[in-house]
């Protein structure tokens, strides 16, 4: 019997819950592999996906969304081997998988923690509650690959956001492999979509698209790139993240600031009985 | 004009008397290849149309929606917000072209008059017991007659499909005949509504019988159907139009409708436009789009050319 050919794996874009090449057909070679080289227009088509799952995500109820989260845990658990396999050191992956699980937890506490029912001088009753912003592009730390991901996207959607990734583009193989997690874990297509490439030609489009809410500027490691982003990013008012410290310690207590900046806070005044 | 065009031409206009000589010729029309249709139809969808060019086809097809709303929930309010939107599409960019007319039912018409007074935007009103035509014919003219009275000068009216479907040729000729003739000065589009006629031999044939009796266009749909307008549909309506210009030297309008909310979708009627009947029809006065939410689109996509940032739904009005 002839030796057998192994299949091998072509790394492609996650856009909508599908996964796409790039609709400019560019690859470039990295980690031994094929990647996809996203553009300006695969940029536009993720917001667009993006966008249109808002609706169904910050509409399924926070239990929900917790549900799905831990589920994302529960796969990634079982293919802990194959991020192992490339090249993702065993505690990354342990520390990726319990940072899901954390912010699960998050998902029907938010609102507890930072809305709530406000002391006011009159015959209301006044409560403050939070509420997603929307479309949220983030552009992920170069290392590590897989945790630093899993800690910018757990965040941004836990609260009901949607997001367009620009994953690390030296190390893009955790990245989509991470997306076929994500694929098979109930999250609705499009709460989570992901570009490979050079952030120089995707991240730009993304700061100046109107149709997106917010901005996480975390792996941009050029100060002047950076600067240009939030530029670009005040024409509507973006929320910003802006970058991580060189040194930022990815493995410690994630802190909510990821969480809280992305949010917009809803006040409702409700007269009271007599 | 040769000896030849001239007895073809006073040929035709005999055809509306006998419902034999109707049906002779509509099924002497040669039958629509329909792999062909498909096939020419999809090539003509892969051109690729940027920047300066792409600008341009933008513009014309602003200028070509006809802006439509046809809901039981239309209010005067809803429709003066649509009629004011068609006069000045994007009220950040003063270069942006008007629309070419606002379509509404026929109870809408007046509240739409008044604000469109004095401005080139057409105003539309479907009649005839759109969609469906289901009702006697006087009811139909009365509808028709109401929404000329009311002011508007282009009528959408619907073919009584039953009867086209029977084989009853004679009977829509003669309502399409009485319905122009309800029109008066208004110009009459003919909705085929061709997701009920089945196949491509039919839209042929009912495209011939709906210039045969004097629509000044055709039209694919009502968008009350689910099968709306489709880029082979409309490639035959095409050939129709500019087959029966060279046999009679009139001219008549094609507006494909309901399902086209891209501007990608448009541009790509645009090319089959051009590359089936020519430039004589690329313009309003010939060529239409039934649609409301692609003029946001087409206003999103302006708004990315002249900007150069991508334009996002919250700026634009919902309806």
């Amino acid at each position: 019997m002839s030796e057998r050919v192994a299949v091998r794996k072509t790394y492609k874009l996650y856009i909508g819950g599908k996964f796409p090449r790039s609709e400019s057909g560019r690859s470039y070679i990295v980690q031994d592999a094929n990647v996809a080289l996203s553009s300006r227009k695969d940029a536009r088509d993720a917001v667009v996906a993006a966008r249109a799952a808002v609706k169904g995500w910050a509409g399924a109820t926070a239990y929900n969304r917790g549900q799905v989260l831990y589920r994302v845990a529960e796969m990634l658990e079982g293919r802990r081997e194959q991020f192992v396999a490339l090249g993702v050191p065993g505690e990354e992956v342990d520390a990726a998988i319990d940072r899901w699980v954390w912010y699960a937890g998050w998902s029907d506490k938010l609102a507890q923690v930072y809305g709530g029912a406000n002391p006011v001088a009159g015959p209301y009753f006044n409560i403050s509650a939070p509420e997603p912003t929307g479309v949220v592009a983030v552009v992920a730390p170069e290392r590590p690959a897989l945790l630093g991901l899993v800690s910018v996207i757990a965040p941004a959607i836990v609260s009901g956001n949607t997001v367009v990734v620009a994953a690390s583009p030296a190390e893009p193989l955790a990245a989509i492999t991470l997306a076929e997690v994500l694929a098979t874990s109930d999250l609705p297509g499009g709460v989570v979509n992901l570009l490979t490439g050079k952030i120089s030609e995707t991240v730009p489009t993304l700061a100046a698209h109107m149709d997106v809410n917010a901005i996480d500027l975390t792996g941009v490691a050029d100060a002047g790139l950076a600067a240009e982003l939030e530029i670009k990013a005040a024409e509507n008012l973006k929320r910003v993240l802006r970058p991580a410290p060189a040194d930022h310690d990815w493995f410690a207590d994630p802190g909510v600031t990821r969480m809280t900046t992305l949010l917009e806070t809803k006040t409702v005044w409700h007269p009271k009985g007599v | 004009m040769t000896a030849t065009a001239t007895s073809a031409r006073s040929d035709l206009s005999e055809l509306g008397r006998s419902e034999t000589a109707l049906r002779t010729f509509l099924h002497g029309l040669p039958g629509v290849d329909q792999v062909g249709a498909e096939q020419r139809a999809a090539q003509l969808g892969t051109r690729s149309i940027k920047t300066t060019a792409k600008a341009q086809a933008i513009d014309l097809a602003i200028r070509m929606v006809d802006l439509t709303t046809l809901e039981g929930a239309d209010t005067p309010g809803k429709v003066r917000a649509l009629a004011a939107k068609a006069l000045r599409p994007d009220p950040a960019d003063p270069s942006c072209p008007h629309v070419g007319a606002v379509c509404v039912y026929p109870a809408m018409v007046p509240y739409v008059a008044e604000v469109l007074k004095g401005s080139k935007v057409h105003l539309a009103s479907v009649a005839t017991a759109f969609p469906s035509g289901q009702a006697p014919l006087d009811v139909k003219l009365a509808d028709t007659r109401a929404a000329v009275e009311a002011g508007a000068d282009e009528i959408d009216m619907v073919i009584n499909r039953s009867a086209f479907l029977a084989g009853r040729y004679k009977e829509v000729y003669d309502e399409i005949v009485a319905t122009k003739e309800a029109c008066g000065d208004a110009h009459l589009k003919v909705i085929l509504e061709t997701g009920e006629l089945a196949t491509y031999d039919n839209v042929r044939r009912a495209s011939w019988l709906a210039m045969l009796a004097g629509g000044d266009f055709i039209k694919t749909s009502t968008g009350k159907v689910p099968v709306a307008a489709t880029p082979p549909v409309t490639l035959v309506m095409l050939e129709a139009v500019r087959d029966f210009r060279a046999a009679t030297g009139r001219q008549v309008g094609v507006k494909p409708a309901g399902g086209i909310r891209t501007t990608k979708d448009a541009i790509k009627y645009l090319v089959m436009v051009n590359e089936t009947v020519g430039p004589d029809w690329l313009d309003p006065d010939w060529f239409r789009f039934g649609a409301s939410s692609l003029l946001n689109d087409l206003l999103m996509q302006r708004t990315k050319l002249t900007t150069g940032v991508y334009a996002g739904p919250d700026y634009f009005t919902l309806d």
